[in-house]
C-alpha cells in the first residue's frame, strides 16, 4: 500500500530580504503560514513546487514543509518549522515583530 | 596590529566591486542562485533561517576601537543594533538585506575589514589567544605570524576549492588558549636555543567525527612555515576525501591515512615547494608585520587604586577574581569582559556596548580588543590603577559580569534560533542555564566550569570539548539534548564522553543542574575542579546523578 501523503506547503526565503515566505493558492508569495495553500495531493505538490523554484527571482531554496489544516489555515507540523513562522527565541525579531 | 597597505586597501575595493555587481546581477535576474550562491559564500554571505547573514571576520581576533565603532554603526544602520560574536573570533549580523550587503562591506572596507574567506571551502580566519602580547606566560606574539598566514591563504589560486573547509590557529604559550588541538592545523610558536620555531599539530577537529590533533612536526624553524604549510595543503589538497563531504576534513586523511604516510607525503612536498619560497623576502614580510606588532609601551603605574578598591568594594572583588587574568607587566592586567550576562545571549553586545568597549580601549587600553573564542571581549592591556574606572562604566553598560570561567560563561552556537543547518536550539538553553545557576547562586562555589552548547553536529559551540557538553538533535521531531563529559579545550585537549540517552529542552536544564550538585557531593575538596573530579570518578557518579541508580531505575 502506497504510503499516506503528508499535506505540504510550499516555503522559501524572499530574495531580497531573506525573510520567510509561503505559496499561496492564487501563486502569490505570502509572509505568513496560515494564508498558504495546503497541498494535499503528491503530484499537486511536486508541480507547486516545480513552479515555485522556477521563479528564482523572488525566492531562494523552496521546498515542501509538512502542515495540517488548522482553524485559522495551514499549521506547521515540525519546530523547526513553527520556528520559521515567528523567528528567533532570544530576541522578538523576524515575524514576531511585526505580528 | 597589522596596518592595511595601499595593496590591501586596493585588493579589497576591487573585490567589493565585484561582489557589488554580483548582488546587483542576482537581483537584476542576470544571475541565478545556483550561480550566486558560491559568489555570496566567497564573501561570507550566508542565507540562514529567517534572514540572510554576514559572517565578518576578526583576523586573530584582534580590533581597534575605530573597527569596534564602525562595526557599531554597522549594525545600527543595516542590522539590527547588536551582533554575534563567535567561537571562530568572527562577527555576524544576523539580519541584512541583500542589496544592504556591498554597503556593508564598503564600510567594513574603510576600516581594514572584510567578509573573505569566512565560508566556503578555503582557509578560513587564522585564530589565535585572545591573551596574545599581554599574556605572561607567553614566548612571543602569535599573530604576526598569523597574520602571515593570513596574507598567504588570502585568495591563494590553489586553495580556494579544497576538499572542505580549513581552520588554521596560533599561539604563542604553552597553555592553549585557542584550542589549537581542535584545528586543521595549530601552530605553537617555540623558542630552542635561540632559534624561533614552531610545534606543528595537524588533523584536530570537532563536528561529527571529533578528533584531537597530532604532532606532525615538532619544532619547524620559523623559516620553513610558509613552505612547509603550503606542503601540508598539497597533500590533503590531493588526497582529501572530495567523493564525501563527512570524511573531506584533514582529520579524515590524517586518520585513514596515518600521521607517519602523512608526514613523509608532507616531507616529500615540502622538498618541492621549498624551491618556490624566497626565504629572505618571507622574513623581510614577517619581519614587517612584527614592526606593526610592536608591543605597546606601558608606563609603570602604582597599583594602589586597584588594591583599595578590592579591599572597600565586593562586587569590584568578585569581577577582579574572576575576570582579569596576569599580564606580563604585573601593574597591568588582562580584562576580560563577560558578553554572557545571567540570561543574555552569548557572544552578543549592542551598538552601545560596542561603542563603551571602543571607549575603554582607547582611554585605558592601548586601543586594543580581542574577541575570544569563547565569545567574550578582552582588553588586553590595563593599568590595574584603572580598573575600578574601568569596571564601573563596564557596569553601566551592562558588562560587569563576574562570571569568565565559571558554569554561566557558556559557549553557544546560534543553534535553530539562526541556524539553517541546527537540528535544535542552542542559545535559550544557555541562557535558562545561566538563569537557573544565578538563581541558585551557586557557580562560585561550583568554581572552574566550561558549559559548552551546538545545535547540530558540526560542533561550533565546540561541545565535544567542554567540560560539560550539550548536543541538541532533532529526535523524531522533539528537541532532544545529548551530554558529554570530561572534555577539555586546553594544551590537554579531550574529547567528552556521552553520558547516555539524552534530554528533552524541559529536562536539559535540571540535568546538568543535577550534575554540579552531584560534582560538590563528589569532589575531595574545593581545589579539585569539576574537571578533575570527573576525571578521578569517572562517569558513574554523573551518570547517577543524571538518570538515578540502577536501583532507583528498577523502583521506577
Amino acid at each position: 500500500m502506497p504510503r499516506k501523503f503528508t499535506p505540504k506547503v510550499v516555503t522559501a526565503n524572499a530574495l531580497l530580504e531573506g525573510d520567510v515566505v509561503y505559496l499561496t493558492a492564487a501563486g502569490a508569495w505570502t509572509r505568513q503560514h496560515h494564508e498558504a495553500e495546503l497541498l494535499a495531493d503528491e503530484e499537486e505538490a511536486k508541480a507547486r513546487l516545480a513552479a515555485a523554484q522556477a521563479r528564482g527571482h523572488e525566492i531562494v531554496g523552496a521546498y515542501l514543509a509538512d502542515a495540517v489544516s488548522g482553524a485559522g489555515g495551514p499549521e506547521p507540523v515540525h519546530f523547526r518549522e513553527a520556528f520559521r513562522t515567528r523567528g528567533p527565541s532570544n530576541y522578538a525579531h523576524g515575524k514576531q515583530e511585526r505580528a | 596590529m597589522y596596518k592595511y597597505r595601499d595593496f590591501d586597501h586596493a585588493f579589497l575595493a576591487e573585490r567589493n566591486r565585484q561582489f557589488r555587481a554580483q548582488v546587483a546581477r542576482r537581483i537584476d535576474g542576470s544571475l541565478t542562485e545556483d550561480e550566486f550562491k558560491p559568489l555570496r559564500l566567497m564573501n561570507g554571505l550566508y542565507l540562514q533561517l529567517h534572514a540572510y547573514m554576514l559572517r565578518v571576520a576578526i583576523p586573530y581576533g584582534s580590533l581597534n576601537s575605530r573597527q569596534m565603532r564602525q562595526l557599531a554603526m554597522i549594525t545600527e544602520r543595516w542590522d539590527k543594533g547588536y551582533g554575534h560574536f563567535t567561537t571562530r573570533q568572527n562577527i555576524q549580523f544576523n539580519w541584512p538585506k541583500l542589496p544592504d550587503v556591498p554597503d556593508m562591506l564598503d564600510a567594513l572596507a574603510e576600516v581594514g575589514m572584510h567578509a573573505i574567506q569566512t565560508s566556503g571551502n578555503t582557509i578560513r580566519n587564522v585564530t589565535s589567544d585572545h591573551f596574545a602580547a599581554a599574556a605572561a606566560d607567553e614566548v612571543d606574539d602569535p599573530r604576526p605570524v598569523a597574520e602571515l598566514v593570513r596574507q598567504w591563504s588570502t585568495d591563494h589560486p590553489e586553495f580556494q576549492f579544497l576538499p572542505r573547509k580549513f581552520k588554521v590557529a596560533v599561539i604563542g604559550s604553552a597553555n592553549d588558549r585557542a584550542v589549537i588541538r581542535a584545528h586543521d592545523i595549530g601552530l605553537r610558536l617555540l623558542e630552542q636555543g635561540g632559534t624561533r620555531g614552531y610545534e606543528v599539530v595537524i588533523g584536530g577537529g570537532l563536528g561529527r567525527t571529533p578528533m584531537i590533533g597530532k604532532v606532525l612536526h615538532p619544532f619547524l624553524p620559523e623559516a620553513e612555515l610558509l613552505p612547509y604549510l603550503e606542503a601540508i595543503l598539497h597533500v590533503y589538497n590531493r588526497w582529501g576525501r572530495r567523493d564525501n563531504k563527512y570524511k573531506a576534513r584533514i582529520k579524515i586523511t590524517v586518520h585513514e591515512r596515518g600521521i607517519e604516510d602523512i608526514r613523509a607525503e608532507v616531507e616529500e612536498a615540502y622538498a618541492r615547494t621549498r624551491e618556490e619560497f624566497d626565504p629572505t623576502a618571507t622574513a623581510a614580510l614577517l619581519a614587517e608585520i612584527r614592526a606593526d606588532f610592536a608591543p605597546p609601551a606601558l608606563a609603570p603605574r602604582d597599583p594602589a587604586p586597584f588594591e583599595a578598591a578590592k579591599a572597600a568594594d565586593p562586587v569590584f572583588r568578585a569581577w577582579a577574581d574572576t575576570n582579569l587574568s596576569a599580564h606580563r607587566q604585573d601593574d597591568h592586567a588582562i580584562v576580560t569582559v563577560s558578553l554572557k550576562a545571567h540570561g543574555a545571549t552569548p557572544g552578543d553586545a549592542t551598538a552601545d556596548q560596542m561603542r563603551v568597549l571602543a571607549d575603554l580601549a582607547e582611554a585605558f587600553g592601548q586601543d586594543e580588543l580581542r574577541i575570544s573564542h569563547q565569545q567574550n571581549v578582552i582588553l588586553p592591556h590595563v593599568a590595574k590603577a584603572d580598573l575600578p574606572e574601568v569596571h564601573a562604566r563596564l557596569q553601566a553598560a551592562g558588562l560587569g559580569t563576574a562570571n569568565v570561567g565559571l558554569a554561566s560563561d557558556i559557549i553557544a552556537c546560534p543553534g535553530m534560533d539562526y541556524c539553517a543547518l541546527a537540528t535544535a536550539r542552542s542559545i535559550p538553553v544557555a541562557q535558562k542555564i545561566a538563569e537557573r545557576v544565578e538563581e541558585l547562586r551557586i557557580e562560585h562555589e561550583v568554581g572552574p566550569l566550561q558549559i559548552k552548547i551546538s545545535g547540530c553536529i558540526n560542533a561550533c559551540g565546540h561541545h565535544h570539548v567542554g567540560h560539560i557538553g550539550i548536543l541538541g538533535l532533532d529526535r523524531a521531531g522533539v528537541e532532544t539534548y545529548q551530554i558529554t563529559l570530561g572534555g577539555d579545550a586546553t594544551q590537554t585537549a579531550a574529547v567528552g564522553e556521552r553520558t547516555g540517552p539524552g534530554f528533552s529542552y524541559e529536562e536539559i536544564v535540571p540535568a546538568v543542574e543535577r550534575l554540579m550538585l552531584a560534582y560538590l557531593e563528589e569532589r575531595e575538596g574545593e581545589d579539585e575542579t569539576f574537571l578533575q573530579t570527573v576525571r578521578r570518578t569517572g562517569l558513574a557518579p554523573f551518570k547517577a546523578a543524571l538518570y538515578g541508580t540502577e536501583d532507583q531505575r528498577d523502583a521506577a
